[in-house]
């Protein structure tokens, strides 16, 4: 990146948005040049999304302009910023499944009742040629894998007319490979003068963008040119501190085996979840399951927390079958489960943080006097949770509904860790937390690995997996296809497994 | 007796009292059908209709014209749907608990206004009703004429809907967007389409229907209103669209199906077949259960159907 062109096809001069008292763009000014791929970064709550969803039209700021080559703009509804050349591509996706491609595409545009399909068709045909995105019009978007709906979201927005593309999270859900297409994909748009923002917390993916604009707690730190500047000084700029990269950790304990699966299967509403899974995991060993969200990691944890039955195969917690044991009968053995969805599986939102943290034990003696829960003893415990885990909270009594999801994560940490005498499962543990939070989770489960707990760890972040697993194992369509120590693993290997590339079947 | 029913006579009259039994229910299903598919469950069904009965009643009665009082149940039928419109589209209330209401409203203010025009409800003037208008050269046609094409005006506008909805809804842009608003709000909301807007004009023309249903019991047949007269068909037009899996084809074929029992049920009890008549009354009921439990999924339901639509 040269210097700016004279007219940059976006301005934004000192947006400001609020939320009551809340200041969640507090005077954010930058500009994007034509054919730029400029990345927006920031921690959960640093206002990206509300600043991509003012420049969407989703959101009114108070105050600042908008400008689109040049020429001011009012983005009161979608419709203004769609007109005005603005094009999204949401962190979920926005489709229909019953529709066709060709129907997602069109639907909502074009005048007059008839639909003329034939002309559409042919405009995505030439779309698609054009920036390289291979879609089939004539699909069930149901049927489709979630790259393919990711290309969908693409052409849906170029369909429009976008100049300015807005890319929330896109590869969130993406293998490695995606990825590599999506930034095959992007440098075509770039190549035609689209201008992108790509809005991410990936570092790999941030450095390769011509501009960085850095937000935290809703003010512009600052722009940089990405090849001016390293990985490092960009989370210095977005956490405001240095952050400890690496953990110090001892050689993986050569400890008994803790928890084996013997050829465990489970196959439901015609889809097969696990298939002939046989893995063994040690005391003081944390294994990374990775995979691409959806492959069976959920009901491999499912299955050993006893949420869900395998059809046939034995799971062993130190040496004894806990396949047809209940939820409860297991969680008594020493395992502690934390869910992917906290505030769904994990919590329940209308309850303090010290009904919370007893939750599911609330029958043990250290809560009860007799037939009642003993108030003092669940305060006493939930403020050393609180204190030991650092948790942001007023008090014992607060409701778990008004944590942020870190501190959520936290309470859920605590209650799950003081269970796991011998095994811990750990589903998406840093999945939309801080990197403040994510240090600490990581610290925490190296600690409880010191203490010879044998820890399950799924995650879709990549960086987790590799930073504290000893061995990586990868998951595809409830399939263990590869398990690797970690230092023999790394990207090259794992990729292609993730999309299943090991049996020749394309993802 | 039973050998009765066989006779090629009694099998043209069970069937075109189907015909005709199917009329105010088929328009009620399609129009809780294109409601359904912008995303809204209108569950006050019954209440509209009974709402369009009674109007089309009154409105005939004071007017003295059959097309007037057919208008003012539409408008009525309509009024009802824009005061449910408005409670669950822009107030977001639950559903089926605001249709409950409606239906509420539709039993108590019929009856009320009932007794306000007449002195003596027990015996309500009676007031002209449509004839039936054969169709040149069609009705000629053996079996099928007397059947299909010697029916009531409002008949055949129901069974011309039939092609006309599903060509709305799978042939244009705007049934494109309605079927969208069912299946997924946001999807529109993101291209810069006014969801709101879409389920209204969807809701407002199940209203529309529901009030033209209501007016073929009183001045398509009656003559005369008679509280809760509406007897049920509201909800099973609603259990007709599940059945029917919110499509006009198969919604028309689910409602030939309860109306045919219903129109057997008649002609049994008329013919004198020694069974209950109570049991035979329930058959279309029954029936219904039934349609519902081999239905079980609800593979085929818009989406998003019976869930407000918040940007948020």
């Amino acid at each position: 990146m040269t210097t700016a062109p004279a007219t940059p096809r976006l301005t934004v001069r000192h947006l400001t948005k609020r939320f009551g008292t809340l200041i969640a763009n507090d005077d954010v000014s930058l500009s994007i040049a034509a054919g730029e791929l400029h990345c927006l970064l920031g921690e959960n709550g640093a206002g990206k999304s509300t600043f991509s969803a003012c420049l969407y039209g989703l959101l009114q700021p108070e105050a600042g302009e908008i400008a689109i080559d040049g020429v001011k703009v009012e983005l009161t509804s979608p419709a203004k910023a769609i007109a005005s050349g603005i094009g999204m591509v949401h962190q979920h996706f926005v489709l229909v499944p019953s529709f066709t491609v060709l129907e997602n595409i069109v639907v909502g545009t074009g005048s007059g009742p008839r639909l003329d399909m034939t002309a559409a068709r042919s405009r995505i045909l030439e779309l698609s040629r054009q920036f390289g995105l291979e879609i089939t019009p004539g699909r069930l978007v149901a049927d489709l894998s979630v790259g393919e709906k990711q290309w969908v979201e693409i052409v849906k927005a170029l369909y429009l007319g976008a100049r300015l593309l807005i890319l929330d999270e896109p590869t969130a859900v993406l293998t490695p490979q995606e990825s590599e297409r999506l930034f095959a994909i992007i440098q075509q748009l770039k190549a035609s003068g689209i201008a992108v923002i790509l809005i991410s917390h990936k570092m790999n993916e941030v450095m390769r963008s011509d501009r960085v604009s850095v937000l935290r707690k809703g003010r512009l730190v600052g722009t940089v040119t990405t090849k001016d500047v390293t990985r490092d000084d960009l989370t210095m700029m977005m956490v405001g501190r240095p952050v400890a990269q690496v953990h110090a950790r001892s050689k993986p304990g050569a400890g008994e085996t803790a928890l084996s699966f013997k050829g465990v299967s489970l196959a439901k509403g015609g889809r097969t979840h696990l298939k002939n899974v046989t893995l063994d995991l040690a005391a003081g060993e944390i294994i990374g399951i990775a995979g691409v969200a959806g492959n069976g990691q959920d009901e491999l944890l499912e299955a050993v927390a006893g949420l869900v039955r395998p059809d046939s195969g034995n799971i062993l917690l130190r040496g004894e079958d806990i396949s047809v044991l209940s939820v409860h009968d297991i969680a008594r053995r020493g395992a502690g489960y934390v869910p992917s969805d906290r505030f769904r599986d994990g919590l329940v939102s209308d309850f303090s943080i010290a009904e919370n943290l007893i939750l599911g034990q609330h029958w043990d003696e250290r809560w009860r006097s007799g037939p009642f829960l003993d108030e003092t003893a669940t305060r006493r415990s939930a403020e050393t949770a609180i204190a030991s885990y650092s948790v942001m909270a007023s008090g014992p009594d607060m409701l778990c509904g008004r944590l942020s999801g870190g501190n959520a994560q936290k309470v859920i940490l605590a209650r799950e860790f003081a269970k796991a005498r011998h095994l811990l499962l750990c589903n998406q543990p840093t999945r939309g937390v801080d990197i403040g939070v994510i240090e600490f989770v990581h610290g925490e489960l190296l600690r409880k690995r010191e203490e010879g707990c044998a820890i399950l760890l799924v995650s879709e972040e990549l960086e987790d997996i590799f930073a504290l697993s000893d061995r990586i194992a990868v998951m595809f369509r409830g399939e263990i296809l590869g398990v690797f120590p970690r230092d023999e693993a790394d990207i090259t290997r794992i990729g292609p497994l993730m999309a299943g590339h090991a049996h020749g079947a394309a993802a | 007796m039973i050998a009765d029913l066989l006779e090629t006579s009694i099998i043209i009259s069970v069937l075109a009292a189907t015909v005709r039994i199917a009329t105010p229910i088929l328009l009620a299903a399609l129009g809780e059908m294109i409601a359904e598919r912008s995303g809204v469950y209108n569950m006050g069904l019954e209440g509209t209709m009974l709402m369009g009965a009674f109007t089309a009643y009154i409105g005939a009665y004071y007017t003295g014209s059959l097309w007037l009082g057919v208008v003012i149940a539409m408008i009525t039928g309509g009024l009802m749907s824009l005061i449910f419109a408005f409670m669950v589209i822009t107030l977001k209330v639950e559903q089926i608990v605001t249709g409950l209401a409606l239906n509420l409203l539709g039993s108590g203010l019929s009856i009320f206004w009932l007794r306000a025009a007449f002195a003596n409800a027990g015996q309500t003037p009676t007031t002209p009703f449509f004839d039936t208008v054969p169709l040149p050269l069609l009705s000629d046609i053996p079996f099928l004429g007397p059947i299909l094409f010697d029916q009531k005006i409002l008949t055949y506008v129901a069974i011309l809907l039939v092609p006309a909805t599903w060509y709305f809804l799978f042939r244009t842009r705007y049934g494109l967007e309605l079927r969208c608003a069912g299946e997924n709000p946001k999807a529109l909301d993101i291209k810069g389409l006014n969801v709101a807007a879409r389920q209204y004009a969807a809701v407002i023309f199940g209203g529309l229907m529901a009030g033209l249903g209501g007016a073929f019991l009183t001045v398509g047949s009656a003559a005369r209103f008679v509280p809760e007269m509406t007897n049920g068909r509201g909800w099973l037009a609603i259990v007709i669209v599940i059945a029917g899996l919110w499509r006009p084809v198969p919604v028309l074929l689910a409602t030939l199906v309860f109306s045919f029992l219903d129109a057997l049920q008649l002609q049994i009890q008329g013919i004198g077949v020694a069974i209950p008549y109570q049991l035979l009354l329930a058959m279309p009921y029954v029936c219904a259960i039934l349609a519902l439990a081999i239905r079980r999924s609800h593979s085929g339901a818009p989406a998003m159907l019976g869930i407000p639509y918040w940007r948020r």
